[in-house]
């Protein structure tokens, strides 16, 4: 790998310049002549039917041009084929308080503010359901009137012999944890500008999944998507906030349609804060065998969600709370049992980290209890159950690539945790955790046998490249690492290299920007196109010149013999040669990943072509008068496979390290009497400059086989052991256990006097008996 | 986007024409300086002021300057990060500029005043929140609904008075200057404060504050100390101010404890301070006042984190606030 | 009709004139009337300093600012750092060190860490945690923004 030239190095993003000058165009930047603005009125009430919805005198206010309610757009849609159950705008009866019920355009905002004002709503109540407990207590209100419990979905899977698992321990351990809801927070307020030309609806939308947007404008509007365009500007972050298709995008579409006029709506924060799809509330039970050795013999995870209203990507989350824990230890005989529960809040979804940081701050949790009831150095017990590289899991995940006993060992040794854990004065601690993450989900998001992602890519006269692909870049850098891949393949500088993506008209598929996917995704299919141009260029220099094929490289913006270095033709001149005689200077590249999903259902879930590995350790200084948590130093290990660009990847993994800290300490997506206690930046509490600790990072390369050049994911999975690191570093530092996050202050001191805070039991819940799965073929019991 | 509401702005350029226009212009009329309390308030539709009386333009109202006696009188218009830059006010009230550095954030502090600060609104997290989140909820006393969420049981508001200068006016014996329409008095700073979270301000709507006065120090040693989860941005969940006087052998003359964030004024802990007096601050000194400190405060469920932790929060920063004064004495 | 004033200032050393409502804010006014969008928005209740513009030379919310108490002012906006095609040395220090993500914020963290390299030159790392207290970051964890000003300060020191 000594010859790569982009692929490796420190370099600015291509998209920096544009947004430090302030030239970045982000969705509600954009304006259309003869723009109306609109706005959503939403539901004061928790949960409760519409009796009466009069629009009438909103119609009535002048500068108002259109107002709809649910029976505007009464086709239902959800991310997940298997959850159609949104409504654009309520119908009958709305379910969280905040659910869109109807809509104004006006000539701007303010007169729709009006306008809303002036819509009636007429409600009969009916009880709130604002929690697990009560979603599956007897003779709970029916969240969706036509299922018959509140439970969205529930699955009971086991591989392996559990029963004879746990027979066989020494020892067997379980606890119980639960993880609070919290939220992106993504700082842009979600946006959306729709447009109609009487045949063809544009929308220039802060999605992070341009083409899911485009299926449920098709669904919803009953267009066909040859109509639909979906152009995401830049988009001000995403965490998986943006991930669904949303009532203000659908709303917008419609309105513009109604009106004939480009509509805008712009979500303020209370608002974002109803959109949510953030992280479900997970109450969890974790029960384990181990031999004295401490080795595990038998796992089994019982996981409740609480979803929220609708569905969204629950189905997806509730399967996930279960599918990874595998990916970092051998476990021999796995069960997991997992339950979505309908609750009347804004539903949750996807956010970084999707459905697994729950279980993995329980899990990490755990292993350090029964290390100490083992009397097992807490490494040491991780260590004896390591999960090994190009092995299969009991539940039918494919481990390729894996570092993670390098992770471990260089994020000890920098930290000085062994010298550290237990020796520190009374109040500061050290806490460790493992983890693992998807580059990408393996399945697409409904059934396709077809590529999950497509790049294409154009070479003009004058040697400028461009890349087209639908990828979305939220951020993280997915345009730079299309350049750096395609530049890296051709010999150029990212600097010649133009992308254009995230535009339904313009690019070929890539499915959004979700489950770590497009480092991975799209970029193979960037590598494959670009790949493919250096075949078709070098192939007519090679002819031209009379040189053999195998001896020319593109370098240095070269056609070359690299054995003679005089020889050759500069880029320019050997695309003139390749125009010429091949034609137009177009290629394509595509991926699709190989079929690992497992033989049973809800193998969906979980499968990936690679995992990223991390270890983490946090070092904390805890007040044992205030209970208050500072995180002095955090350090984290990262097996990225490759770092296509190592600055970007330090952002991921510092940008991770600090979500994880506002979850483990401060964010908490909390509701009372039934409404969101505090929709605001000023009562939802993300960390500041001042909060955030020291992070050092320390990137390992193990060169995945399957990843463009090696490289694999690193926008989520650091997220996951910082949180259960935390708890037991605050463990080491008071000796007391706070079993759910976040690790507020006044939490600490409970447990300072308690010993121990965090939930004591589950509901009952008559899961089916578990759907019994057969190992892999290729999976082998450790000796 | 959040946005204001419509009103009319009037810039007058003294403070008795400030105050007439108030008297004169009826009871949608505010008063408005750095408008970092009053401007989201009125985003969010708590209150819709038809006229604003801008402060912003009146030059009497900005300034801090120490007396040859030692007395300090400080500007309302003075902004924060003016307030904790000046050498005169680091020198003669310290514990007031430490209060200022911990207000909000650096941009707020930048057009934040003293006078805004000290008249800052209550806070309630029934009530701090956008129209529709407080339809949500039923609206409550503070938004013109018969009933408190917080103690629904009780006829009065309970907000939260989340001034960080206010308890630090008072532990330091501070007066302010009032101008009205009829003219202008003196005010004990704790007689600003009404405990009743919607009527929390003892003035008459159309006074303004128009200067604090710091007497002359004397040896007083005062501390400001802020409980927040985060390191900035953040109203109190709790302030204690606390400021002592010592005799040579380190008998403690003087006390004042003055708590922040616990109830709808600043609540001064008399029965601690009495308990302090003549006696030389040590550990068994500093822990008896704490305690009976603590027992004063009665924290509501209206803001961030417990009640009851916040309560056992009094009782550890008064013991901290009060080990900082010994250790300067 | 709500009435209107004519309001005069300056924006990145330009003249500017523009009637207003008293009721409209610096924020609505530079992204609405100016269109100078470089300048975002995250809450405008003043809580997440995305807003953040200088008011001669001092950092303030916009969203809490009321355009005609900017008159007669200099406004600086994220597009008035760079002098012509040169960036600022914060503006280049962002752009090497990877201190914009998403990059929504950093508008108002150049602004604001503008500001305070002019009034304090050569920060401590805790300096400059405390200046840029005011603006939320959601993607970086503040880590290279943080090393992007001590950068800035260190060549802006050397000339």
């Amino acid at each position: 790998m000594s010859e790569l030239s982009v692929v490796g190095t420190r370099r600015p993003k291509v998209d920096a310049v544009a947004k430090v000058t302030g030239r970045a165009r982000y969705t509600d930047d954009l304006r259309a002549p003869r723009m109306l603005a609109a706005k959503l009125l939403r539901s004061s009430r928790t949960h409760a039917r519409i009796v009466r919805l009069d629009v009438s005198h909103a119609l009535a206010l002048p500068g108002v041009h259109a107002v709809l309610t649910g029976a505007d757009l009464p086709i239902a849609y959800g991310i997940l084929p298997v959850s159609q159950d949104e409504h654009a705008l309520a119908l009958e009866k709305v379910r969280y308080a905040g659910e869109p019920v109807a809509a104004v355009a006006a000539d701007d905002e303010e007169t729709a503010e009006r306008a809303l004002a002036l819509v009636e709503v007429e409600y009969e109540d009916l009880p709130a359901v604002m929690s697990i407990e009560q979603a599956l207590a007897v003779g709970a209100a029916a969240v969706h009137e036509e299922r018959p419990t509140n439970v969205h979905r529930a699955a009971a899977l086991e591989f392996g012999d559990v029963d004879g698992g746990f027979e066989a321990a020494d020892h067997v351990r379980e606890d119980i944890f639960f993880v609070h809801g919290n939220t992106h927070v993504p700082l842009e307020e979600h946006a959306t500008l729709a447009e109609w030309d009487g045949s063809k609806l544009t929308m220039h939308t802060s999605t992070q999944v341009p083409h899911y947007l485009q299926r449920a404008l098709e669904r919803v509007l009953e267009l066909p998507t040859s109509r639909i365009r979906v152009i995401v500007p830049a988009l001000g972050g995403g965490f998986g906030g943006k991930c669904d298709p949303f009532s203000h995008e659908l709303t917008a579409a419609k309105l513009a349609i109604v009106t004939g006029r480009p509509v805008k709506i712009a979500l303020t924060r209370e608002e974002v804060f109803y959109a949510h799809r953030g992280r479900h509330p997970v109450l969890m039970r974790v029960r384990s065998g181990f031999a004295r050795d401490g080795r595990i013999t038998a796992m089994e995870f019982r996981c409740l969600l609480d979803g929220g209203a609708y569905g969204s990507y629950g189905a997806a989350s509730m399967l996930y709370t279960g599918a990874l824990q595998t990916t970092t230890y051998a476990i021999p005989a796995y069960r997991f049992e997992g339950l979505r529960a309908y609750t009347t809040k804004p539903p949750c979804g996807p956010k970084r980290g999707h459905g697994t940081p729950q279980p993995r701050f329980a899990l990490e949790c755990h292993l350090d209890k029964v290390a100490e009831e083992l009397g097992l150095d807490p490494i040491e017990l991780r260590r004896r159950n390591l999960v090994e590289p190009f092995s299969w899991t009991v539940n039918h995940l494919r481990i390729t690539s894996c570092a993670l006993e390098e992770c471990i060992d260089r994020v000890v040794e920098a930290s000085g945790f062994e010298e550290k854990r237990g020796r520190l004065p009374h109040g500061r601690g050290v806490g460790f955790a493992v983890s693992a993450y998807m580059s990408g989900a393996g399945l697409p998001i409904y059934a396709n046998e077809l590529p999950q992602s497509e790049v294409q890519i154009k070479v003009d006269r004058g040697g400028g490249v461009t890349v087209y692909s639908m990828a979305t870049d939220i951020g993280q850098g997915s345009d730079s690492v299309l350049a750096y891949l395609t530049a890296e393949v051709l010999g150029l500088e990212p600097a010649d290299v133009a992308v254009v993506s995230a535009d339904t008209d313009l690019t070929p598929i890539d499915l959004g920007s979700y489950s770590s996917r497009v480092t991975f995704m799209a970029g193979n299919a960037a590598v494959e196109a670009a790949e493919r141009m250096r075949a078709l260029v070098l192939g007519a220099v090679a002819e031209q010149l009379g040189l053999p094929l195998d001896r020319l490289v593109l370098r240095g913006g070269r056609a070359l013999d690299p054995g003679d270095p005089e020889s050759g033709v500069p880029w320019v001149e050997a695309i003139r040669i390749a125009a010429a005689s091949r034609g137009p200077l177009v290629t394509a590249g595509s991926y699709r990943p190989p079929d690992l999903a497992g033989p049973y259902k809800g193998a969906g879930v979980g499968p990936s072509p690679a995992y990223s590995f991390s270890a983490a350790v946090v070092e904390v200084d805890c007040d044992p008068e205030t209970g208050e948590v500072r995180v002095e130093k955090v350090w984290v290990a990262h097996d990225v496979g490759r770092a296509l660009n190592p600055l970007l990847v330090e952002g991921q993994i510092e940008g991770s390290v600090y979500m994880a800290l506002g979850e483990a300490l401060l964010e908490n997506h909390a509701f009372r009497d039934g409404v969101h206690l505090g929709p605001s930046l000023l009562d939802y509490k993300t960390p500041t400059a001042l909060d955030m600790p020291e992070v050092v990072s320390i990137v390992v390369e193990s060169d995945d086989p399957e990843g463009p050049f090696g490289a694999k994911e690193v926008g989520q999975g650091v997220l996951l052991p910082v949180i259960p690191a935390v708890a037991n570093a605050v463990h080491d530092a008071l000796g007391v256990r706070v079993d759910e996050v976040p690790i507020t202050a006044d939490k600490v001191i409970r447990a300072l006097r308690q010993g121990r805070v965090g939930p004591k039991r589950l509901p009952d819940f008559p899961f089916r008996d578990a759907v019994r799965v057969d190992p892999p073929a290729q999976w082998r019991a450790a000796p | 986007m959040m946005r204001l509401p419509p009103f009319r702005l009037l810039r007058p350029r003294t403070a008795a024409e400030a105050a007439g226009l108030l008297a004169s212009s009826g009871t949608d009329t505010l008063a408005v300086a750095g408008g970092t309390d009053l401007y989201p308030n009125m985003k969010r539709r708590q209150v819709t002021p038809r006229t604003l009386v801008s402060l912003r333009g009146i030059d009497e109202l900005r300034g801090c300057r120490a007396g040859e006696d030692g007395e300090l009188r400080i500007g309302a218009g003075t902004t924060l990060r003016q307030l904790v830059a000046d050498p005169v006010v680091t020198s003669h009230a310290p514990a007031l500029a430490r209060a200022a550095a911990l207000v909000s954030s650096p941009q707020v502090r930048t057009v934040a005043t003293v006078g805004g600060n000290l008249c800052i609104d209550t806070r309630c997290n029934y009530y701090d929140l956008p129209e529709g989140w407080r339809a949500s909820i039923g609206f409550c006393l503070k938004a013109g609904s018969d009933v408190c969420r917080v103690a629904p049981g009780g006829e009065r508001c309970w907000a939260i008075s989340s001034s960080d200068l206010a308890p630090v006016a008072v532990a330091l014996d501070a007066h302010v200057r009032l101008v009205g329409a009829g003219g202008e008095r003196m005010l004990p700073a704790a007689e600003l404060y009404e405990d009743d979270g919607i009527r929390y301000l003892g003035k008459r709507p159309d006074e303004i504050l128009a200067d604090v006065i710091v007497p002359p120090g004397r040896g007083l040693r005062a501390t400001y100390r802020k409980v927040r989860q985060r390191g900035s941005i953040d109203f109190p969940l709790l302030g204690v101010a606390a400021a002592v006087r010592t005799s040579e052998d380190g008998a403690c003359e003087e006390a004042r404890i003055v708590l922040g964030a616990v109830a709808s004024r600043p609540v001064r802990c008399l029965e601690a301070e009495q308990a302090l007096a003549g006696r030389r601050l040590e550990p068994g000194a500093i822990e008896a006042a704490a305690e009976l400190a603590a027992a004063v405060a009665k924290p509501m469920e209206n803001t961030d984190l417990t009640p009851l932790y916040r309560k056992r929060m009094v009782q550890v920063h008064v013991t901290r606030a009060l080990a900082e004064l010994t250790e300067l004495g | 009709m709500t009435e209107r004033t004519l309001l005069s200032l300056r924006v990145n050393n330009e003249e500017a004139t523009v009637p207003v409502a008293a009721h409209r804010t610096l924020l609505e006014l530079l992204r609405e009337d100016l269109d100078l969008t470089g300048t975002k928005h995250g809450c405008e209740l003043g809580e997440c300093g995305a807003c953040t513009v200088l008011v001669d030379g001092e950092p303030q919310l916009s969203c809490l600012t009321l355009a005609l108490d900017a008159a007669g002012r200099e406004i600086t906006t994220v597009e008035g750092l760079a002098r012509g095609a040169d960036l600022h040395p914060l503006q280049a220090a962002f752009v090497e060190l990877g201190a914009a993500q998403c990059g929504y914020c950093t508008p108002g963290m150049l602004v604001s860490a503008s500001a305070f390299l002019e009034a304090n030159p050569a920060p401590s790392r805790d300096e400059i945690r405390a200046a840029l207290a005011g603006n939320l970051c959601r993607c970086t964890g503040y880590v290279k923004i943080i090393e992007a000003v001590e950068l800035a300060s260190a060549r802006m020191g050397a000339t």
